[in-house]
């Protein structure tokens, strides 16, 4: 454990390495743009989400366009995982890890979409579709209304099946005899 | 030096004609020329095993752990894992971007990241979903398909560290998030700490610069985690105060326990090891000596001591530990084996420098259950037969 003083003298430590001046000097400061460019990255809060919104209505067409083929007419899997399905299943022999029983925010879904799918074309997607079709799998999964819109401000506060279903790394856990 | 006579040129011309003599039709027949790349022998097939798919952009392919001596993995037979296919990312153009809670955002090209001063380390990488077979009812037959998403490699870059520090990371940042440039932009929330005290920005591996499937041109290396959150084709390191629960460390990557509740962040390769030879799908030739080895890693350090079964565990013995030893490394283990011709049990069992000892398989299933799908580093036992067939003996 860490005494008070020790902490002190961290947190001391830690502001003179921040303040300190760069010792090789290598390299430029990025443009705001530059960064922007690079991409969205979607926080737990919300943090990083873009203008624009959608529901489960306006998720149906982009879903049976971009998504069927691979995740199943309601998205019960195919070549690419099921994303509906699986509440109450986690702790039987057979769980079934979906979007809907497992994954913990509903922000990740957001991010994972824009930054991955479809599959074959990511990126494509526009802002507005991509809460469109999180709205639909999200409908599917029985999480949101039909009519319910998403946007930057709703969509943090959407609460999954499984918000509290991780726990932290409890390693070494097996001990021997 | 020795004056040489005429009677011992002639000599020696006499044993050359008689040499030549012996050799018949091949006499004077000329090898290949030089090359500017080298290839291996037209008589070593070992590749790497992938898997049937309709998305082979996706997916993993194993190192043949068996036909592998040494500790290094050649580059060309290191194990895949790409969500989205791999690359071709033009170095010249290629940058990576250090933003967020940070004094002096970075963005670095390549020329200017090689400026910076650099180390070479050998570790191990292994993909956390290595042996996910051995959770299940049927294991998997021979050790590649088991234990073959892992290699090891010298890898050169600049350490983490250094960046860090030129960057000046704010009092307030606990997390940094890593994308690469893949198609997905491939995404890890990493702790800030002293775990990645080690941890490189590598752009080299075995002595030349990184291949395009291990991330070519740079890759974040935090040697001793799973490889998922080591990510290739590194474009940007982006400081926060939180972690952004990626898709890839809450719906993957995370232990599913027998609860229904999934251990999150479980970056550290437990202490593992394998006996590659003799391992499934060989056969022995007959009774009579042999070398067993094997390879052990741990991601908490340096390997300690291997032992080995010969009777399904009701003895050990100490194996030889080839030297030196590398903290987070594949350490190659070896023991002469005098095989009677009898059925043997074999196995070996790791013990890591914190003292921590390689589980059995149902030692683990004991705390785990059979749902956590990945991090199983439990003991693989293989059956010897008495005609010298090698299998798994959880099969």
């Amino acid at each position: 454990m860490l005494t008070p003083s020790a902490c002190a003298l961290a947190l001391l430590l830690a502001a003179l390495l921040a303040a300190q001046s760069p010792k090789y000097g290598v390299g430029r400061a990025p443009s705001a743009e530059e960064i922007r460019v690079l991409g969205i990255q979607v926080a737990p809060d919300g943090t990083g989400l873009p203008e624009g919104s959608g529901t489960a209505v306006e998720g149906r067409e982009v879903f049976a366009a971009r998504c069927v083929k691979c995740h199943g007419e309601k998205g019960e899997g195919d070549v690419g995982p099921a994303l509906v399905g699986g509440q109450g299943t986690l702790a039987t022999p057979k769980p079934r890890k979906t979007v809907g029983s497992f994954w913990p925010y509903a922000t990740t879904v957001w991010d994972y979409i824009n930054r991955a799918m479809p599959f074959n074309q990511p990126g494509v997607l526009s802002h507005s579709q991509v809460y469109a079709v999180v709205a639909h799998i999200l409908y599917l999964n029985g999480i949101v209304g039909e009519t319910q819109v998403l946007n930057a401000k709703t969509l943090p506060k959407v609460r999954m099946p499984n918000r509290d279903g991780f726990v932290a790394d409890p390693r070494p856990d097996v001990k021997r005899k | 030096m020795r004056k040489t006579n005429r009677r011992q040129v002639l000599q020696f011309g006499a044993a050359l004609g008689g040499g030549l003599a012996a050799r018949g039709e091949e006499t004077g027949k000329l090898g290949k020329p030089l090359s500017g790349y080298g290839e291996r022998s037209p008589f070593v097939k070992s590749v790497r095993a992938t898997r049937q798919s309709k998305t082979p952009e996706a997916g993993s392919s194993s190192t043949p752990l068996a036909d592998m001596y040494g500790i290094i993995t050649p580059s060309s037979l290191h194990y895949e894992r790409h969500h989205s296919g791999v690359p071709a990312l033009d170095p010249a153009r290629h940058r990576l971007t250090i933003h967020g809670l940070v004094e002096r955002p970075l963005m670095l090209t390549m020329d200017e990241i090689r400026r910076l001063p650099s180390v070479s380390r050998i570790h191990f990488l292994e993909c956390g979903g290595n042996s996910g077979g051995e959770w299940g009812a049927k294991t998997a037959p021979d050790v590649q398909r088991a234990y073959g998403l892992a290699s090891c490699s010298e890898w050169t870059g600049v350490p983490l560290s250094l960046l860090l520090r030129e960057v000046g990371v704010k009092p307030d940042a606990s997390w940094m998030i890593a994308e690469g440039a893949d198609a997905c932009h491939m995404q890890r929330s990493v702790p800030l700490g002293n775990d990645l005290d080690e941890a490189l920005l590598a752009y080299g591996q075995n002595g030349e610069p990184l291949r395009p499937e291990q991330g070519f041109p740079l890759r974040l290396l935090t040697p001793g985690w799973e490889g998922n959150v080591q990510v290739k084709w590194l474009q940007r390191l982006h400081v926060t105060n939180q972690p952004y629960m990626a898709r890839d460390e809450t719906s993957k990557y995370s232990d599913l326990m027998p609860d229904g509740k999934a251990r999150i962040f479980t970056l550290v390769a437990e202490a593992k090891s394998v006996v590659t030879f003799p391992s499934g799908g060989q056969t022995l030739a007959g009774p009579g000596l042999f070398e067993l080895t094997g390879l052990a890693w741990s991601g908490r350090g340096r390997i300690e001591r291997v032992e080995v079964t010969l009777d399904g565990g009701h003895t050990w013995q100490d194996a030889q530990l080839q030297e030196p030893r590398f903290r987070k490394a594949f350490t190659r283990f070896r023991l002469p084996w005098q095989w009677d011709g009898k059925p043997a049990v074999i196995a070996s069992r790791c013990t890591d420098e914190t003292g921590y000892v390689q589980p059995t398989r149902e030692e683990l299933i004991a705390v785990r259950g059979t749902n956590s799908g990945y991090h199983f580093n439990g003991i693989k036992v293989w059956k010897v037969d008495a005609g010298g067939s090698v299998t798994n003996a959880d099969a």
